[in-house]
């Protein structure tokens, strides 16, 4: 039982994760219906870039905080200097382009960084909470808590704001909103730093329990990429479950089944959803007027 | 009917564009005055739609100028036009399909609508307020297109002739000082078209300047004050209903040079 609970909170933990970076996917996806396999490279920037300033003698608390905002401006510049040179390019050629910008963004930090696995401290110590015969770190609830309030602030913003729907108006229909008065250059660099922040966040958050390295982006972007798929592209509630339902399936394939089998269990996720339910959990059916 | 003396709303000086080789739009000018209904004719290919997208912003044109209320707006974004006053309806629609029709209407208040982030955020009463006052100006205007009924269904399942009348609905909804229709009868039954036709003089009789390309020549002879008629990109006549319909050049471009002889032969 208490094996049980254990790999339910390793699950949650890394879930909340992948949840953060599948929140990250959909806010880019509602803006201009590109998937972004940059996003796992955000979350590299984040916990690298904190690690990196934190060493070189900042306070944790301010050397994350760089890390948020310079990565959130490194997806603006992305945006301007690879996604909006290329606008009116089909969404595939866009996607394969963010592939281009993820292999890039990796190089380019094994030079600046280097290629050493890192960390840095937790939050709030490494003493485990015990729970009913299982640990929890506290740094896990950091990041369960960052995917939470990460989520409901993306809910708000979605619904209720104009400036959220205006996000979804551009993917909608660019040119209907420009119409109405819609400035979409500034909601698609908007989206972009939004995203890329949210990703360096996951990585501010996970890097004291993961570790990070310059070629960590990649798995979190797949494992991301299959929790927002699960969850129904573009939704933020299917990005939340999607992620925490990745996470709890790979620590349970880990602990039942093998963890060598454990990476493995994302991309199954990916093909059944694919097979019997390519809209998600909660995206919405679209049918094609012919 | 004559033209007003008013001032100038949009004036259009010397436009032009090339694609490649081709001279899509060459060197068109003409004026609208508010309340005046200005319409471009032509045969297909002409450069109408060429010469919308120019004024509209969704092209940026080659050569000459648009003029807004005086300011020189050439080539600017279609969301700063849209801030300035110019509103437009497109030949091939650009609706939001999978909405529906009154959140289509209300997208139209976006400007209107737009308040403190924050106020939204917390959704407090001026936030509500503003989102209560676009969604019953949205179904005013609904009701004045005649889509009242249709408001809640989604607006991807609406017929072609609705969604031409959606979108006039959205474009009215931005309280546009020029009004550019691209073919609004297109696709649309001939009540429907009658219906249009008496939408577009009412919002002319409220102060609107409208530029409309229409290939539905009864409609345009009616309510047109004043007529540019192009032919493979360049202005061929221009003038009021009335002389536009004699004249032997635009007899020519739509029937053909050959025309007469046809006639002569048969």
């Amino acid at each position: 039982m208490s094996e049980l609970l254990q790999f339910l909170f390793s699950g949650v933990t890394v879930g909340a994760v992948y949840a953060l970076v599948a929140l990250g996917f959909t806010i880019i996806y509602n803006a201009s219906d590109v998937v972004n396999f940059a996003q796992g490279e955000f979350v590299m920037l984040g916990g690298m870039i904190t690690w990196f300033a934190h060493a070189a003698g900042l306070p944790l608390p301010l050397a994350a905080l760089s890390a948020i905002v310079v990565t959130a401006a490194l997806g603006v510049a992305m945006n301007k200097l690879m996604i909006e040179p290329a606008r009116g390019a089909p969404v595939v050629s866009l996607i394969i382009i963010t592939i281009g910008a993820s292999i890039f963004i990796q190089g380019a930090a094994q030079l600046v960084f280097d290629k050493q696995i890192h960390s840095f401290p937790a939050f709030s110590g490494d003493a485990p909470i015990r729970v009913g015969g299982a640990t929890i770190l506290p740094q896990s609830l950091w990041v369960i808590g960052g995917a939470l309030v990460v989520f409901a602030g993306l809910w708000v913003f979605f619904t209720r704001t104009l400036l959220g729907r205006a996000v979804l108006a551009t993917s909608n229909n660019r040119l209907a909103a420009q119409l109405v008065g819609i400035n979409t250059n500034f909601v698609m660099a908007l989206s972009f730093a939004v995203s890329a922040g949210i990703g360096a966040l996951a990585g501010v958050l996970a890097t004291p329990i993961t570790l990070v390295a310059y070629n960590v982006g990649i798995g979190f972007a797949l494992k991301g990429f299959a929790g927002a798929m699960l969850g129904g592209m573009g939704n933020p509630k299917g990005a939340l479950v999607g992620g925490f339902a990745i996470g709890l399936i790979e620590a349970l394939t880990a602990g039942y089944l093998s963890s060598q089998y454990k990476d493995a269990a994302a991309f199954v996720v990916i093909l059944a959803v694919l097979f019997f339910m390519p809209q998600g959990l909660f995206g919405r059916k679209s049918a094609d007027r012919v | 009917m004559t033209r007003t003396d008013k001032e100038t709303l949009l004036a259009v000086e010397g436009l032009g564009i090339a694609f490649g080789g081709l001279k899509a739009v060459n060197d068109v000018s003409f004026e609208v005055k508010p309340g005046e209904v200005v319409s471009i004719i032509g045969p297909n290919g002409a450069g109408k739609t060429t010469l919308f997208n120019m004024i509209s912003g969704v092209y940026r044109p080659g050569s000459g100028r648009v003029r807004l209320g005086g300011e020189d707006v050439t080539g600017m974004a279609p969301h700063l036009l849209a801030r300035r006053g110019m509103s437009r309806t497109f030949q091939n629609l650009q609706i939001f399909q999978s909405i529906t029709v009154l959140e289509n209407a209300v997208t139209g208040y976006h400007l209107s609508e737009r308040g403190p982030i924050l106020a939204d955020l917390l959704s407090l009463p001026s936030s509500r307020r503003r989102a209560r006052a676009a969604e019953t100006g949205a179904r005013d205007l609904l009701a004045r297109v005649g889509l009242e009924r249709a408001a809640e269904r989604e607006a991807g399942n609406l017929s072609y002739g609705s969604l031409k009348r959606l979108e006039i609905a959205r474009a009215l909804a931005l309280d546009p000082k020029v009004l550019l229709l691209d073919e609004p009868a297109a696709g649309c039954n001939a009540v429907e078209t009658e219906e249009i036709d008496h939408l577009i003089a009412e919002v002319a009789a409220s102060g609107v300047a409208i530029l409309l390309v229409e290939h539905d020549m009864k409609m345009v002879m009616r309510i047109s004050n004043h007529i540019v008629v192009l032919d493979h990109g360049e202005r061929i006549a221009e003038g009021d209903p009335a002389m536009v319909s004699r004249d032997p050049a635009v007899i020519a471009a739509y029937l053909g040079a050959d025309a007469e002889g046809i006639h002569a032969d048969g």
